[in-house]
């Protein structure tokens, strides 16, 4: 899908291929809809929340703060979606991993484990991975809807990052990450501001654009992007050709896991703490960035830009809301709103790229 | 029942004495059927006949319960349908395994893309993919407008094409087609029945399913009769006028009791289409 153009290893033009203007080209692609929803949304908080100062350097790195954790978790669950399956559990596992983490390192005394850095990074990472790959497991074995094994999963992870933090600190809450010692690198590494014409931007950003580069190559450019696109399109005509579908649906289960790690990673980094509740609704979320962002629920088609784009979106309607200083309820309403518009639009898009 | 005079060898693919059970069911009973390079077999039969059966055996997904399967003169035996197509027997189903939304040439390539580069930067070549779509679909006798047209925006002679390309290309010595002309118009089984030629000029031994027996003829070698699965007749195309392939196809005695039912059924209505339809059948029955 990177040329819509005709080729040009055949000479004599073909008369049945009609020549489509750069208008015509852009409206056949999935992410053109989370994109007109980001103007617009731009547009009208720059005209209504003028005198609070939207358009300015805070302002924008208030958006693109919020914006890069869901854009990462974003992009994993677009990929997850367009090979047709759904995780409601990755904000559980924000919270638990996060709580995975300072539990580790906390001092005994506290009620944790006291471990050295390195060992609790890795272990609490496997672990999250782990129930990534349990979700997938059980979805493939059981057949049953992954909607359903990982609304499970949501219940079962943040019970989890409740439960076990307070039988062995008494605490839903832990701080002090900082004082841990080699923590500060990871602090400088993940959880760091850099101050560039008068914004401070968190170094997630660059990790968020990172992610979605990675992604996008994934998707569009390798072997296992087609076979993602073909599972989604049609499981069982993809296993009749070869590909690897099981193994493949586990493994897109253990990047959403892995995105929601790293998500807890940043956030334990650039706050110094974890909490059992954080990442509460962002599975959510994440799909709405998705769905706005063009890709299909139904799976096989969509695009990780277009998430991105629709996490940008996302969070540029929060920061808005709070920007203009109207009631915070608010913000639910204006992201109800752009969810159904923006999917009947790429609905529209979707029909005109089929019949051109 | 005729035997054929060629030696065994030039026989691409061979069934001797196949049978499948499941349970008490007996599916198939003693078939035997073989295809040659460059030939089309042409496997008729109505439903129910066994003709499923018989393509799931010979595309490996089930295992016959007694016979032997033979291909290029060796005894096979396969385990999952990847065996099959690794020996060169593509099958191509009704559903065509084609990714409606995907565009042609991610269609084609999907499960074997072609990569270029090395290392973290090995990639899906997409312009070898797209050149290689647009040829080989042009072998076939069809100019593709644009290979980066979704599949679902194909007609459905045109997706039967694709899937027929696809498998030539990916080395099918055995092209197995199951009723390809079964959901088509007039025009578009046309198209596809010229597909099946091009397969068989280019040295592919073709295995027609169809119950079909005027699709079935124009391109066919060899006939080979399922009833009630059973093979109930077996002939090259000179021992047979097409005629007769319809009568042997739904059975003589059933279509003169069909022309019997209708005419009754007109003389009870009064319909003069129904009279004309009972004639034409106890013209075929007859012939």
């Amino acid at each position: 899908m990177a040329t819509v153009a005709p080729p040009t290893e055949s000479p004599p033009a073909d008369e049945r291929i009609r020549e489509v203007g750069l208008l015509g080209r852009i409206m056949v692609r999935p992410e053109i809809g989370a994109i007109l929803a980001l103007i617009l949304v731009w547009i009208f908080f720059a005209i209504v929340a003028y005198d609070n100062n939207f358009i300015s350097m805070q302002t924008t790195a208030a958006i693109l703060n919020r914006a890069a954790p869901l854009g990462i978790l974003a992009v994993a669950v677009a990929m997850l979606m367009i090979a047709g399956e759904f995780d409601l559990s990755v904000g559980s596992l924000i919270g638990f991993g996060g709580m995975a983490i300072m539990l580790f390192v906390s001092s005994s005394s506290t009620g944790g484990l006291a471990w050295p850095l390195g060992p609790a990074i890795v272990v609490a990472l496997l672990i999250t991975v782990a129930a990534g790959f349990l979700n997938g497991l059980l979805v493939q074995t059981t057949k049953l809807p992954s909607f359903i094994i990982t609304l499970g999963a949501l219940f079962v992870f943040r019970g989890l990052a409740t439960a076990i933090p307070r039988t062995m600190t008494n605490r839903t809450q832990l701080g002090g990450f900082g004082d841990i010692p080699g923590a500060d690198i990871l602090i400088s590494i993940f959880g760091s501001k850099i101050e560039f014409l008068g914004g401070r931007f968190d170094t997630g950003i660059l990790w968020w654009i990172a992610v979605t580069a990675a992604a996008v190559w994934v998707l569009n450019r390798t072997r296992v992007g087609n076979w993602i696109f073909g599972i989604g399109g049609d499981a069982i005509a993809s296993r009749n050709v070869g590909v690897p579908v099981a193994g493949l649906k586990i493994s897109l289960f253990m990047f959403t896991a892995l995105a929601a790690f790293f998500v807890a990673l940043l956030q334990v980094a650039s706050t110094g703490t974890a909490d059992s509740l954080r990442g509460e609704l962002t599975e959510f979320y994440a799909i709405i960035a998705s769905v706005v962002g063009g890709v299909l629920l139904t799976g096989g088609y969509g695009s990780v830009i277009g998430a991105a784009v629709g996490a940008l979106t996302f969070a540029m309607v929060q920061q808005g809301v709070i920007v203009t200083g109207v009631d915070g309820d608010w913000f639910k309403v204006f992201v109800g709103v752009i969810l159904v518009l923006a999917v009947i639009f790429n609905n529209y898009v979707r029909q005109r790229a089929q019949r051109r | 029942m005729t035997t054929s005079t060629a030696s065994a060898t030039d026989k691409l693919l061979e069934v001797r004495n196949v049978s499948k059970y499941f349970g008490s069911v007996v599916a198939l009973s003693d078939v035997s059927m073989f295809v040659r390079a460059g030939e089309v077999t042409c496997l008729l039969g109505d439903n129910g006949a066994g003709k499923s059966t018989l393509i799931k055996i010979l595309s490996g997904v089930h295992k016959p319960s007694s016979g032997t399967y033979l291909f290029e003169g060796q005894e096979v035996e396969f385990d999952s349908p990847r065996e099959a197509l690794e020996l060169g027997i593509a099958t191509v189903y009704q559903d065509l395994a084609m990714i409606p939304l995907m565009s042609i040439w991610r269609n084609f390539f999907l499960g074997s893309e072609p990569t270029k580069g090395w290392g973290p930067f090995r990639r899906f070549d997409s312009r070898f993919a797209k050149k290689v779509t647009r040829e080989e679909m042009k072998k076939m006798g069809i100019d593709i407008r644009d290979p980066d047209q979704p599949v679902g925006t194909l007609s459905g002679g045109e997706r039967q094409s694709v899937a027929i390309a696809r498998a030539v290309y990916f080395g099918a010595k055995v092209l197995i087609l199951d009723e390809p002309t079964a959901a088509l118009g007039v025009k578009q089984a046309g198209v596809v029945l010229k597909y099946i030629l091009q397969a068989k000029q280019r040295g592919i031994g073709v295995i027609f399913i169809t119950h079909n027996p005027h699709h079935a003829y124009p391109v066919g070698d060899h006939f080979v009769i399922l009833r009630r699965g059973k093979v109930f007749g077996d002939y090259t195309k000179d021992e047979i006028p097409l005629e007769q392939l319809v009568q042997m196809m739904a059975g003589g005695a059933d279509l003169e009791a069909l022309s019997h039912e209708l005419e009754a059924a007109s003389r009870a209505t009064g319909s003069k289409e129904m009279a004309e339809a009972a004639a034409e059948f106890q013209k075929e029955s007859s012939a």
